[in-house]
């Protein structure tokens, strides 16, 4: 094994040796010089997406004994892992410095848990998928309990930890059983040997089940979901922040590598499997988001249904239909930053703006945010021009296509009951009076970003294409 | 023959310590059981030829894991009566879910399966095969990128326990002289410059007197 053959893996080696400077430089540095783990941890970032620009690959390279891939969709996907990751950043900042949270560990294990999904989205192997999955969750319940004087936060750590745990369980028995029947743990080789046929369909397709609901339970999709809402609601905004975005993206990338790489010659199996659970989230998503009067719970409810929406993507079982679902989650993920990204915004020392009577008024103290905001919840609502709206139509497409039409029809029916409350969200801010009229206290770069957030959620309407045609090519690249 | 009467042996023994770990009502007991299961299920090993893993399983679980665990059980003060509260109440619930499970499983599985008419049985290795070895090549060639991971998870979870756990206590009236002899001025005294305002409450007087 050459050096050369490391070149691919070295984002995730960049990543991993800053991470560990940054462990050791945070540790030597008083609470005031705080800015230097936020600038290392966006050097980071940054250099990561740098070196998997540079290695921007056309052909699907695999390395590590068959345990890492570097293909389109690992690179694309990991670029928006970074994106997120550094708006997360950006916005968090101020929330958690007024909360004591701003130390050395928010830095350390979000990265801990942006490498996590790197090895996710770029995993060939039965072994890196679940450790980057490990790697990712562990991150993250410690994150959701970093805040330890709050009760709600450490209950919602402990239900994220016990039901990821379970999920876990899930998902690593499904795997062992479609190693018992294939021999082998790396997704191509288990491609090839079931493409030609085996007399075991009764135990695979019994993995098969264990599997789907492992995914279902990491993607928060029904009857898998009771820990999204608490989980999501509990956790300090920042953390739920960054749980609903980026993991998301790598979400969809460890499904398409599991369903669409490993077992796409079982997309006849699984394709049911995912009906019912596409169905099931969006109804469950949308009808239960209109009774919450918290916004987070709102979103959270919001978040299993686009899930649900994905999936019908996913199940699509064809290029385009991963493609499509490809392009939702990307647009998800930027729908989701900006929203949380909202709540962050409007929350201040011992204030958090995450009741929907918060919002009331928002207009009448900033108009841009306001308007920002109203954007973000047309995208949801899936109107026209914003990038919702294209996200959600490439998808019916690819549903279609498979001659599907009932679903697309009931899935159009659905997003009209979920428009039903992000366009509440709008009434509040623009028709209602504000309960406290002083005008919103947040940081020049955090407003930037929002406007640049907002801005392109527009910009990717009016223009969905470019961002068409990367999904497209990644995934025809790397299947 | 003689080695299929101690699988049943050791097999016997290790359900009846697993079991007795999520039976008895002492955790001091229910750790020591599951010691128990670990031991037997390390002979079950040594039966399967995997020495490296049975020694390793009696080292780290039983030598190092569970000591902790029990140390951690006696230091902490659980109130096992609030723990069990509800217990019956979700006990016919939760036994008829795991028995249905279980044959549901066992109907779809079976022996049928991955029974050894299927697999076929595993051939003895020569005397002088050493499965440290082989597992060692493995884990630094194949699969090193797993290895590293996991190693990766490991630091995660140093991590978050410390971040999780390590509370300095702010009610504490520890002097630390060493802080003390290098404090300087500027530590104690912030000099800025400001414009002038007026003290509140006197804006009113001031300005009733201009009108008069």
């Amino acid at each position: 094994m050459s050096l050369q053959s490391f070149a691919p893996v070295l984002p995730e080696i960049f990543v991993l040796a800053m991470v560990s400077l940054i462990l050791v430089v945070d540790a030597a540095l008083d609470d005031g010089k705080r800015y230097i783990t936020y600038t290392l941890s966006l050097v980071t970032l940054a250099g990561a997406a740098f070196l998997t620009l540079r290695d921007l690959s056309s052909a699907p390279g695999v390395v590590l004994h068959g345990l890492f891939i570097d293909d389109p969709l690992s690179d694309v996907l990991k670029l928006f892992v970074y994106l997120s990751t550094a708006a997360v950043m950006v916005y968090a900042r101020a929330y958690l410095k007024a909360r004591d949270l701003y130390r050395g560990e928010f830095f350390v294990l979000t990265l801990f848990a942006m490498l996590g999904m790197m090895v996710m989205v770029s995993a060939s192997h039965f072994l890196s998928l679940y450790l980057g999955l490990e790697l990712l969750s562990l991150s993250l319940y410690a994150m959701v309990a970093l805040q330890r004087d709050s009760a709600v936060a450490t209950e919602a750590a402990m239900k994220y930890f016990v039901l990821g745990a379970l999920a876990s369980g899930m998902l690593l028995y499904g795997m062992s059983m479609v190693y018992g029947v294939t021999g082998s743990l790396a997704l191509g080789e288990i491609a090839q040997l079931l493409a030609d046929g085996t007399d075991l369909r009764l135990p695979l397709v019994f993995g098969l089940v264990f599997i789907v609901a492992g995914l279902a339970f990491k993607l928060g999709a029904v009857p898998f979901h009771m820990w999204v809402p608490d989980v999501y609601h509990g956790a300090p905004t920042a953390m739920t922040l960054f749980i609903g975005s980026a993991p998301k993206i790598a979400a969809f990338g460890f499904v398409v590598r599991i369903l669409g790489q490993g077992l796409e010659s079982q997309v006849a199996e699984w394709r049911d499997m995912l009906v019912v659970l596409a169905v099931l989230s969006m109804a469950i998503g949308n009808i239960a988001a209109i009774a919450q009067s918290n916004i987070k719970r709102m979103l959270a409810y919001s978040t299993i249904s686009h899930m649900g929406f994905m999936l019908l993507g996913i199940l699509a079982g064809t290029q385009s239909g991963y493609g499509s679902a490809m392009f939702y989650v990307l647009v998800y993920a930027l729908m989701s930053l900006g929203g949380f990204g909202m709540i962050l915004l409007l929350s201040r020392a011992g204030f958090e703006a995450d009741r929907l009577d918060d919002f009331r008024g928002l207009n009448r103290r900033s108009p841009w945010l306001a308007f920002i905001m109203l954007l973000l919840m047309f995208s949801m609502a899936g109107i026209p021009p914003t990038v919702g709206f294209y996200a959600k139509l490439s998808v019916l497409q690819a549903v279609i296509e498979l001659g599907y039409v009932w679903l697309a029809v009931l899935a159009v029916l659905l997003s009209l009951v979920g428009a039903f409350y992000y366009l509440r969200v709008v009434k509040l801010m623009y028709f209602d009076t504000p309960h406290d009229p002083q005008p919103v206290a947040a940081g020049a770069d955090a407003r930037i970003l929002m406007s640049v957030n907002g801005l392109a959620i527009l910009a990717l309407g009016i223009l969905p294409q470019p961002l068409m045609a990367v999904c497209a090519h990644a995934i025809g690249a790397s299947f | 023959m003689y080695t299929t009467a101690i699988f049943y042996f050791f097999s016997a023994i290790l359900v009846f310590a697993a079991l007795r770990v999520i039976t008895v009502r002492n955790p001091v007991h229910a750790a020591l059981h599951l010691v128990l299961a670990f031991f037997t299920a390390a002979g079950l090993w040594m039966l399967l030829e995997a020495e490296f893993l049975a020694i390793v399983l009696v080292l780290v679980y039983v030598g190092a894991v569970m000591v902790l665990f029990l140390f951690v059980v006696m230091m902490l003060d659980i109130n096992l009566d609030r723990l069990r509260e509800g217990f019956w109440k979700y006990m016919p619930v939760a036994v008829l879910v795991s028995v249905l499970l279980m044959i549901e499983m066992a109907l779809i599985l079976g022996g049928r399966y991955f029974g050894l008419e299927v697999m076929g049985t595993p051939s003895p290795q020569p005397a002088d095969y050493s499965n440290t070895r082989a597992l060692g090549r493995l884990l630094y060639t194949d699969y090193v990128y797993a290895f590293e991971l996991a190693a990766v998870i490991l630091l995660v979870a140093i991590v978050a326990a410390i971040a999780l756990a390590l509370r300095r206590r702010k009610d504490s009236k520890f002097i630390d002289p060493a802080e003390q002899v290098k404090v300087k001025r500027d530590d104690r005294l912030r000099i800025v410059k400001m414009a002038a305002e007026k003290a509140p409450g006197a804006g009113i007087q001031d300005s009733a007197e201009k009108g008069a």
